[in-house]
């Protein structure tokens, strides 16, 4: 596994090709946008049975990056729950998972907007940075909820942006969609800068000006 | 009746022949009379018959007529509700039959109601239908399904009669065919004792399809004299590749002045729209053509069908969407461009030229390259034989049998014994095992998971021992995505410098494009430049042949038939001489700068092209046995560091494109090592995962359709990919694992095909050459393009990143110190294309 070390506001940083974002400083590994109990929410609200792993298969991922980064704290940038109740409800087996990584290493949640509650934090400070859910103001912050990706080799990727004032995570979910790094919504806080797509490594592009 | 059945057919027969008397009423009688028509002996027999039939007749047969005489005869005294269900494939078919039967009703004043029931109908009609049914109904296999998932669906179909399934061959083709035959189990529980007849074209095993309709039995119709099929001779020889046809513009021209109606039948909708431009701009005389294809708007097509029938055309240009549908009357001659892939399709759509039942169809063959006069002799030899092509079906497919179960507990609560007994009466489903349709039931109720997550959420649950659905609200969205035809998600193409929207392509189509890609649409052939925002964006291309032929995912396979039927051919040049010069030149080029394929060798070549090398494989083993060769060698190459990028197969060759060229094939051919590659490789293929994406749309585990509008390609969904992933790893003996397991592999043969090839062709010759060969040329405008992501897709990606970083000046390190925010970067101009970086050897 190769990431992409940078330095953004001075702090010195890892982008991980797992959509992770690594601070070796402090030992901080923060993802963004977890969703866990996906799944059972839509089955809840009458919707598709999915099939009901996908909980299962995020931790399995976050467990290996723990595994290989040994950090002190894993941060959730918000949406690490589907919705307040799914945060109730998780499956047993899913429950257990991550209670194993809670005795492991502290995990820190954000609230995010699909979590309000299951959240216990609305912000987190990482030296002269804001960890957040969405980006807000002139930055510099560190936010998810979008789902960034963009294309590279015909297909698409997700991605972690740099902007010059705001950084966004992937979602790190097994079940998440992704939204273009070019949409407006996205460009609107990073108009321009890099953006580091998940393949079997790290890589950076430019992200073009809007 | 229908145009094109009003062909006097008053050969032999008197209009007091005993059996005439015998069977039809004197007012039906005298009506045939007063049209100047007698009874074609296949309309006798249908009357006379006391249960299921299956009438296989030639278009222009009085087919129609057949099928709704003894329901016409029946309503003579009148009928209280539903009497006769008629089920077409086309919604234009529908409309089509409801008024050309206006006519009888009228004439024989039967106290009756004819309605269409489609998607278009309105929905006041449609609620009306609900209450007060008609005594005809015309409809299609969704409608119906549809219609079956109302709680009034007793009451509607109590009184049924008859029904009519028209073009059985073409539905039987697809997993509509399966939902409609499900849905006859279902409307003989609720209307027992009646009476099922099928029409069909001509097919090859008429058993087959009578088997498919749960038993029936078979009448043949006269299928009329021999049908006068030839090249169309043209003053200039076929190019060696190019799909377009148009060399042949002139004498096809000349050849549609001197017929009444022509119909051109072109195999895509992209060569369609080349095909109809080259007319065009040589139509010096302006006769009157029009286009028909399914990508054009309906208003557009129903313009198009409207002059048909008016007979204000001379010709229209048309794919496969006229393959079935509204008869034109007038048709004399049918041309099809491009080879016909098909042998009985060939036949069926000769068929159209059907001006007089009683006198030969005319049609013509221009094959659009010279490896396509080969097809075209060959399938001209098969035709002369009356060597129809065709696979066996196999059984009916679970995941309609998931989506029919759904659709019944919408209807009301079934008990699962009851409904296991009524499926197994549809013929698909004649061998249906319990445990099969158990997991069906259980897949629609909890999900079928390994681990139970959902049994407080269960869509069906069982009550008083019956099971319906938990949440009555669920109807709505399984109403809503009824049927089995999986549309490709469309994403639109703009013009890159300003200018409007100039059409749509198929998402999965626009993601294989990479910069440079010429690809044609709404009739231009335009550059891609880049996807913004799941949009296409383009800028004009002057070349005159696209790169990228089609842009629909549909491809049309050559029977194995016929492609055994060209191998034979080609690899033998005592039989050349059937072949016209141009071809045999090209023959012999081939020979000169590579080889011939022979019996006994497998030829194989390597060359660059557009940046790539490529290696083509001419295996002659069907489609199926080259798809899969493919992916095995593609797995070899991945070992062997090659950095294949994709590949794609027709009936008898294969191509693979790489980073590295392939200059020692033996080993790769290697078959334990193409053995090793049977498990996780081709689970884990873009093969599978397409099929998966239907069957999870079909057997409804996702929805298509949401209330309040379609599922964009935003934040909220996900590709399901990740589902067919995630299964894989966690629960991979799960139901809809199986069934894509089993669909993929009727599309991938076992690997015993690949050995037999291996076996016939003990000499391999691998020649290694500069440039495309005579023989490849085609093969670089096929379609379904296989990707494979591996490493050599990985190597592009840090190829194409690295290159974009650097137009965009930006060089960074792994441990850049002093980078700090990173530069904003200015408009530039397009990376360079990384496929011109590969020098050709």
């Amino acid at each position: 596994m190769t990431g992409f070390a940078f330095t953004w506001h001075g702090l010195r940083l890892e982008a991980r090709c797992s959509g992770a974002l690594w601070w070796p400083e402090e030992r901080w590994l923060v993802v963004a946008d977890l969703h866990l109990g996906k799944s059972e929410r839509m089955a809840r609200r009458g919707g598709a049975l999915l099939p009901p792993y996908e909980g299962l298969e995020t931790l399995r991922r976050l467990e290996a990056e723990a595994e290989a980064l040994d950090p002190a704290v894993i941060v959730s940038l918000g949406d690490g729950f589907d919705d307040d109740a799914a945060a109730e409800a998780l499956e047993p087996q899913v429950a257990e998972h991550l209670a194993r990584l809670e005795a492991a290493q502290e995990i820190r949640w954000i609230a995010g907007n699909h979590d309000p509650r299951a959240g216990g934090e609305e912000t987190l400070r990482m030296g002269p940075v804001t960890l957040r859910h969405q980006p807000e103001g002139e930055g510099p912050d560190i936010s998810g909820h979008f789902h960034p990706v963009v294309r590279l080799a015909g297909a698409r990727r997700r991605a972690l942006l740099i902007g010059p004032s705001h950084m966004i995570l992937p979602a790190f979910g097994a079940y998440t969609g992704g939204l273009d790094a070019g949409s407006g919504a996205i460009t609107r806080w990073v108009p321009h800068g890099i953006a580091v797509a998940c393949l079997h490594k790290a890589l950076p592009v430019p992200l073009r000006a809007a | 009746m229908v145009r094109g059945e009003h062909a006097p057919y008053v050969q032999t027969m008197n209009e007091g022949s005993p059996l005439t008397q015998a069977v039809l009423p004197p007012d039906f009688a005298d009506w045939f009379a007063r049209q100047g028509w007698t009874p074609h002996p296949h309309q006798l027999a249908l009357l006379e018959a006391q249960g299921d039939s299956l009438l296989i007749a030639p278009t222009g047969g009085g087919k129609t007529l057949a099928g709704f005489l003894p329901s016409l005869v029946e309503l003579a005294e009148g009928w209280k509700g539903l009497h006769t269900l008629y089920v077409s494939p086309l919604k234009a078919l529908t409309a089509d039959i409801g008024r050309n039967l206006a006519r009888p009703v009228a004439d024989l004043n039967l106290p009756i109601r004819v309605e269409d029931r489609t998607g278009d109908t309105k929905t006041s009609a449609r609620q009306r239908q609900r209450t007060d049914p008609p005594q005809v109904l015309l409809t299609t296999p969704e409608s119906l399904a549809l219609m079956l998932s109302y709680p009034e669906a007793p009451k509607i179909f109590g009184s049924l009669r008859r029904v009519v399934l028209d073009e059985l061959h073409a539905l039987a083709e697809s997993k509509r065919g399966d939902q409609l035959m499900l849905g006859l189990a279902r409307l003989r529980s609720l209307a027992p004792g009646l009476i099922a007849t099928g029409l069909s074209a001509t097919v090859e095993d008429p058993q087959a399809l009578a088997d498919f309709m749960g038993g029936a039995q078979v009448v043949h119709a006269d299928p009329g004299p021999e049908p006068d099929i030839a090249m169309l001779p043209t003053t200039r020889p076929p190019p060696w590749a190019g799909a377009g046809g148009r060399y042949a513009v002139r004498d096809v021209l000349k050849a549609v002045s001197e017929a009444r109606t022509t119909i051109f039948f072109i195999n895509t909708r992209a060569q369609a729209e080349l095909f109809f431009q080259a007319l065009w701009a040589e139509n010096d005389q302006n006769l009157p053509i029009g286009l028909h294809h399914g990508s054009l708007s309906r208003e557009a097509r129903a313009r198009v069908e409207a002059a048909m029938a008016a007979g204000e055309l001379r010709a229209v240009v048309a794919t496969g969407s006229l393959d079935l549908g509204i008869d034109w009357g007038d048709v004399d001659l049918v041309i099809q461009v491009g080879a016909p892939k098909n042998v009985k399709r060939l036949v069926q759509r000769i068929g159209r030229a059907n001006h007089r039942y009683n006198a030969p169809s005319r049609a013509r063959m221009v094959p659009a390259n010279r490896f396509e006069v080969i097809e075209c002799i060959a399938a001209l030899e098969a035709v002369r034989e009356r060597d129809l092509d065709g696979d066996a079906r196999g059984p009916g497919p679970l995941d309609v049998l998931c989506q029919h179960i759904l659709l019944t507990a919408c209807a009301g609560p079934f008990d699962a014994d009851a409904l296991y007994a009524e499926v197994r009466t549809a013929g698909p489903y004649r061998d249906l095992s319990r445990a099969d349709f158990d997991d069906c039931l259980n897949f629609t109720a909890t999900g079928g998971y390994a681990l139970r997550a959902y049994d407080r959420w269960q869509r069906l649950m069982q009550r008083g021992g019956l099971w319906g659905l938990r949440d009555p609200r669920a109807a709505r969205d399984l109403r809503m995505n009824v049927g089995t035809i999986v549309e490709a998600e469309m994403t639109k193409v703009r013009w890159k410098r300003g200018g409007g929207l100039l059409g749509e392509v198929e998402e999965s189509f626009a993601a294989t494009l990479v910069p440079g890609d010429t690809f044609l649409t709404g009739g231009q052939i335009v550059r891609y430049e880049a996807l913004r925002e799941l949009v296409v964006e383009v800028s004009p291309s002057p070349r005159k042949e696209p790169k990228i032929a089609v842009f629909s995912g549909v491809r049309m396979p050559m029977s194995a038939e016929l492609s055994h039927r060209v191998l034979s051919l080609i690899g033998d040049p005592a039989r050349w001489e059937v072949l016209p010069q141009p071809t045999r030149d090209w023959l012999s080029l081939q020979a000169e700068v590579s080889a011939v394929p022979r019996p006994g060798t497998l030829l194989a070549e390597t060359f660059p092209h557009m940046g790539r090398w490529h290696l083509a494989v001419y295996g002659f083993a069907g489609h199926n046995a080259m798809q899969t060769l493919g992916l095995l060698l593609t797995r070899a190459m991945e070992e062997a560091g090659l950095g294949p990028l994709g590949f794609s197969s027709t009936d008898y060759a294969l191509l693979v494109w790489s980073l590295d060229p392939v200059t020692d094939l033996a080993p790769l051919l290697d078959r334990d090592k193409l053995r090793a590659g049977l498990g996780d490789w081709l689970a884990g293929n873009a093969v599978m995962k397409r099929t998966f994406k239907n069957v999870a749309i079909i057997s409804g585990l996702i929805h298509r359709n949401m209330p309040g509008g379609r599922r964009s390609g935003k934040q909220a969904t996900f590709s399901t990919d990740i589902l067919y992933d995630t299964l894989r790893r966690h629960d991979p003996e799960h139901l809809l694992m199986r069934i894509t397991a089993a669909e993929a592999g009727r599309g991938l043969v076992d690997f015993g095909r690949i050995e037999e090839m291996l076996d016939r062709s003990p000499v391999l010759d691998h020649r290694q050459l500069d440039r495309v060969s005579p023989l490849a040329a085609p093969l670089m405008l096929e379609m379904g393009r296989v990707r494979i992501e591996g490493q050599g897709r990985m190597r592009l990606a840090e190829q194409e990143a690295e290159a974009m970083m650097q137009a965009a000046g930006l060089q960074l390190t792994d441990d850049p110190s002093g980078f700090d925010a990173p530069a904003p970067v200015v408009a530039r101009p397009e990376p360079s294309r990384r496929r011109k970086a590969r020098p050709a050897r």
